[in-house]
């Protein structure tokens, strides 16, 4: 069997929330030891929050066990569907700070989340590892990155999209802008920082030399909304909001279906796709309109048009609209649900959605690889990590630190 | 860091991202336009408002770092260069329609007969295979299938796109992130392999969290809810406060967090609120350490986001920023590029970068990198190319072909 794209390669993870897990599980999707460094004391948001699950009540005695509690936490879930080996350690405690350091000499990769000052002030800063493991990458990511004003306050996905315009690109002309979701960038700047990652790794192992990475997420997320930036720079334009309108196509945007709150959107832009429209449409008396006839008559009287594709939609299913229109080379899509994506055909044809067994969460349906396939490896999906679940097993085998001292440690606070 | 890996990229607009992040880490990225020139460079906003093909905007920011040549691989001769190009590439980047490629007898196989080492990355709105794979793939529908739009816009409204459409931007990192992995193997294997990104995969993937969770846990269907995305649980029902708020001058983004990691923070945003001359009100009675939001009611829940409404409301978004800062407080003033090109953080940071355009006679700023590293640079190095800028290097210099060859091909519009 070929050789995975990350064996052999180890990685030590002391990351929170979504930003830092979705990249480190690039390596882990594909093959590489990955060792994640958490505390009961401070645990992560993602363990916390995001509704606990309703499976709760029949672990009701783990349920009560704090400790145990963090693993019903189903973001977590999302943020971990791989298989990571976890340590919990007291980093306040100072052999939990040498266990650290040990963990990062073993390691060829440090992937961690924290604002700046936070791994500094226990002499775990990107200068204090590299002496001791040269050929380190420190791949550090941070709402605002490490240097700067900000470089101390702490990012959350929600606060940090605000600064990278994403806040402003969508909204009706007659009401102020709202959010794609509401931790946008937390999903998008992982690519970036993903491929950032990787791209250090291949350097290291064709050079052997390591590095520190300085990931700003506003930063990659203004990466994506560049020509934003360029028409403000050159031509000191800022976009307008125009609901669903579009200045190159018409129809264009949700239309009504059977249902309730069902929508298909349709988007028409050359006039082979509005032929296409017409025929599936049953070629009908105002679709031969002559101010319809170009796609800037289209365009300028698409309110009118619009109300003729509603009246069309509507007695049709998405489902249908959308297969019609397809086979006729029209482009248009279910305005799909979370529950239309679970049912969703093409994401079954490429297993997308998987199923898992877990202890605590039950058979759940939702564990999944990134959005790309490779013919070569698959993307290995598995149960979250346990909050410490190889602490014993990281420090005996791995490190090997005698057992008699692992038990002393475990007296003395040492883990977490 | 890549500077040693040859990258060739056929894409249109889907994919253009995928070869410039490979470019800001220094691989050389030749893109390959059809003569006269690619029909991405049709997409605005332009440069002065002329819509010419030498001033899109959207080209100017996701082929920078690139090389240029035309060639027309659908001629017998183009694709014979295109073959003899692959020999010395190690990634081949494209976003036709599935099969194409195959079609003009340049699919995987073929590529990869000439040169074993060669990495296919395919970027489309769903995937190489599979009930969607010959979809008309425009930004919507995608966006659509993803679950995004059903989520964004105000609840008495249609569901909302954003006026700005980026779907594909997400399939095209995600052939980035995909074609590294492939290159990582390749080290092991000596092989190279087919990536296959999806940007409705890519999307999926990333409201995961938001929608497919609460849907797989608790059947909860989260539809539009406006800027009213903090759902709290009080203790007679679910009530709902902003995310984005209200101020002064335009909106900040404020997440109302509790717990223990937040007790210091809430109690200083009390404080806080207090020293603004506004009276806390229910907020001042809120004990951090052991109560959730299940100690009020709804209608309690909604006092207090008047309260806030007020408390943000006498100041401007730059106030609220400082402020916040010195105080530690999780809040962001909502900034378009216009504000973002000023901000301290991104100033101080030295983000943005001036890149020349000889032809325009001036320089343009650009977003610099999207991470900082210590071995090399991560960000613009050079403009996008004019139609055929290095043919002549590229035929030439490294095809060895004459004067006469690039007149010929020329002629026959290959080149």
């Amino acid at each position: 069997m070929a050789k995975r794209p990350f064996e052999g390669l180890k990685v030590l993870d002391f990351t929170w929330g979504g930003v830092g897990p979705f990249q480190s599980n690039f390596l882990t999707y594909y093959g590489a030891m990955v060792v994640r460094i958490e505390s009961f004391s401070r645990p992560d948001v993602t363990r916390q929050g995001g509704g606990f699950n309703p499976r709760a009540a029949e672990h009701a005695e783990e349920f009560r066990d704090p400790r145990k509690r963090l693993e019903f936490g189903a973001a977590f879930a999302v943020t971990h569907p791989v298989k990571k080996y976890g340590i919990s350690l007291n980093l306040n405690h100072p052999e939990g700070v040498n266990i650290f350091k040990r963990l990062a000499t073993w390691a060829d990769v440090l992937v961690e989340s924290f604002t700046t000052g936070t791994l500094e002030k226990r002499g775990l800063g990107y200068e204090d590892l590299h002496k001791i493991n040269p050929r380190l990458i420190m791949h550090r990511t941070a709402g605002y990155g490490h240097t700067g004003p900000m470089a101390s306050q702490p990012g959350f996905g929600q606060t940090v999209t605000s600064l990278t315009g994403f806040y402003t690109i969508t909204g009706w002309p007659d009401r102020l802008s709202v959010p794609i979701s509401s931790f946008y960038t937390d999903h998008l700047s992982p690519l970036f920082g993903g491929m950032a990652l990787i791209t250090a790794i291949d350097y290291q192992q064709r050079t052997g030399k390591g590095q520190c990475i300085d990931q700003a997420q506003i930063e990659s997320g203004i990466n994506y909304l560049s020509p934003l930036v360029l028409d403000y720079a050159a031509n000191r334009r800022e976009l307008a909001l125009k609901g669903n309108k579009c200045s190159y196509a018409a129809p264009h945007g949700p239309y009504r279906c059977q249902g309730e709150d069902r929508w298909v959107a349709i988007t028409v832009q050359t006039d082979g796709e509005w032929e296409g429209f017409c025929r599936v449409v049953g070629n009908p008396e105002w679709t031969r309109d002559s101010r319809f006839g170009t796609l800037e008559g289209r365009v300028a009287h698409s309110d009118e048009l619009d109300e003729h594709v509603n009246r069309w939609t509507a007695d049709f299913t998405a489902e249908q609209v959308m297969t019609m229109l397809q086979a006729a080379g029209v482009a248009a899509g279910v305005v799909a649900t979370a529950q239309d994506s679970e049912e969703d055909a093409q994401l079954k044809a490429y297993d997308f959605f998987r199923e898992l067994e877990h202890p605590y969460l039950g058979k759940q349906k939702f564990f999944h690889p990134p959005g790309f396939t490779l013919s070569d490896a698959t993307a290995e999906i598995h149960r979250p990590v346990f909050l410490g679940e190889h602490t014993e097993y990281i420090c005996t085998e791995v490190l090997g630190i005698p057992a008699a001292d692992f038990k002393r440690m475990e007296k003395d606070g040492v883990f977490d | 860091m890549l500077s040693c890996y040859r990258v060739l990229d056929l894409t249109d607009e889907k994919g253009f991202l995928c070869g410039k992040s490979l470019g800001d880490f220094g691989a050389d990225v030749i893109k390959i336009e059809k003569p006269g020139g690619d029909p991405g460079r049709s997409i605005g906003p332009f440069y002065h408002d002329s819509p010419e093909p030498e001033k899109s905007l959207y080209w100017f920011a996701f082929n920078a770092n690139k090389r240029g040549i035309t060639l027309d691989i659908e001629t017998a001769d183009g694709r014979e260069i295109f073959k003899r190009l692959v020999r010395t590439a190690d990634v081949v980047i494209e976003s036709f329609k599935p099969g194409y490629l195959d079609g003009l007898g340049l699919g995987y196989q073929v590529l990869s007969s000439i040169n074993p080492a060669v990495i296919l990355t395919s970027i489309s709105g769903f995937g190489q295979k599979g009930p969607y794979r010959d979809f008309n793939d425009r930004d919507l529908a995608v966006w659509a299938l993803s679950g995004y739009m059903y989520i964004t816009g105000e609840p008495d409204r249609p569901p909302l796109a954003p006026s700005y459409p980026h779907a594909h931007l997400v399939g095209a990192m995600n052939g980035a992130v995909g074609t590294m992995v492939a290159l990582c193997q390749r080290r092991l294997t000596g092989h190279g392999q087919q990536v296959d990104a999806s940007s409705h995969q890519g999307l999926c993937f990333a409201i995961s969290i938001e929608t497919k969770l609460p849907w797989a846990f608790q059947r909860i269907n989260v539809s539009r809810e406006g800027r009213d995305r903090v759902r709290v649980m009080a203790r007679d029902g679910q009530v709902k406060l902003p995310l984005l708020w209200e101020c002064k001058d335009g909106s900040i983004a404020f997440f109302f967090w509790i717990g223990p990691n937040f007790v210091k923070h809430n109690q200083d945003l009390v404080r806080w609120i207090r020293e603004s001359g506004i009276d806390p009100g229910l907020l001042a009675g809120w004990d951090w350490e052991k109560e959730t939001w299940s100690r009020f009611t709804v209608a309690e829940v909604k006092e207090i986001r008047r309260t806030l409404e007020q408390f943000f409301m006498k100041y401007t978004k730059m106030e609220l920023n400082d402020l916040s800062l010195e105080k530690r407080i999780q809040l962001t003033p909502v900034l378009a590029p216009k504000d973002l090109l000023q901000f301290p953080q991104l100033v101080e940071r030295g983000f943005w970068r001036q890149v020349e355009h000889p032809e325009l006679g001036e320089s343009i700023t650009y977003p610099g990198g999207f991470v900082k590293v210590g071995e090399g640079d991560c960000g613009i190095r050079f403009r996008a190319p004019l139609i055929g800028e290095h043919n002549e290097e590229i035929y030439k210099g490294e095809l060895q072909m004459s004067t006469t060859d690039l007149v010929n091909l020329k002629e026959r519009r290959v080149i």
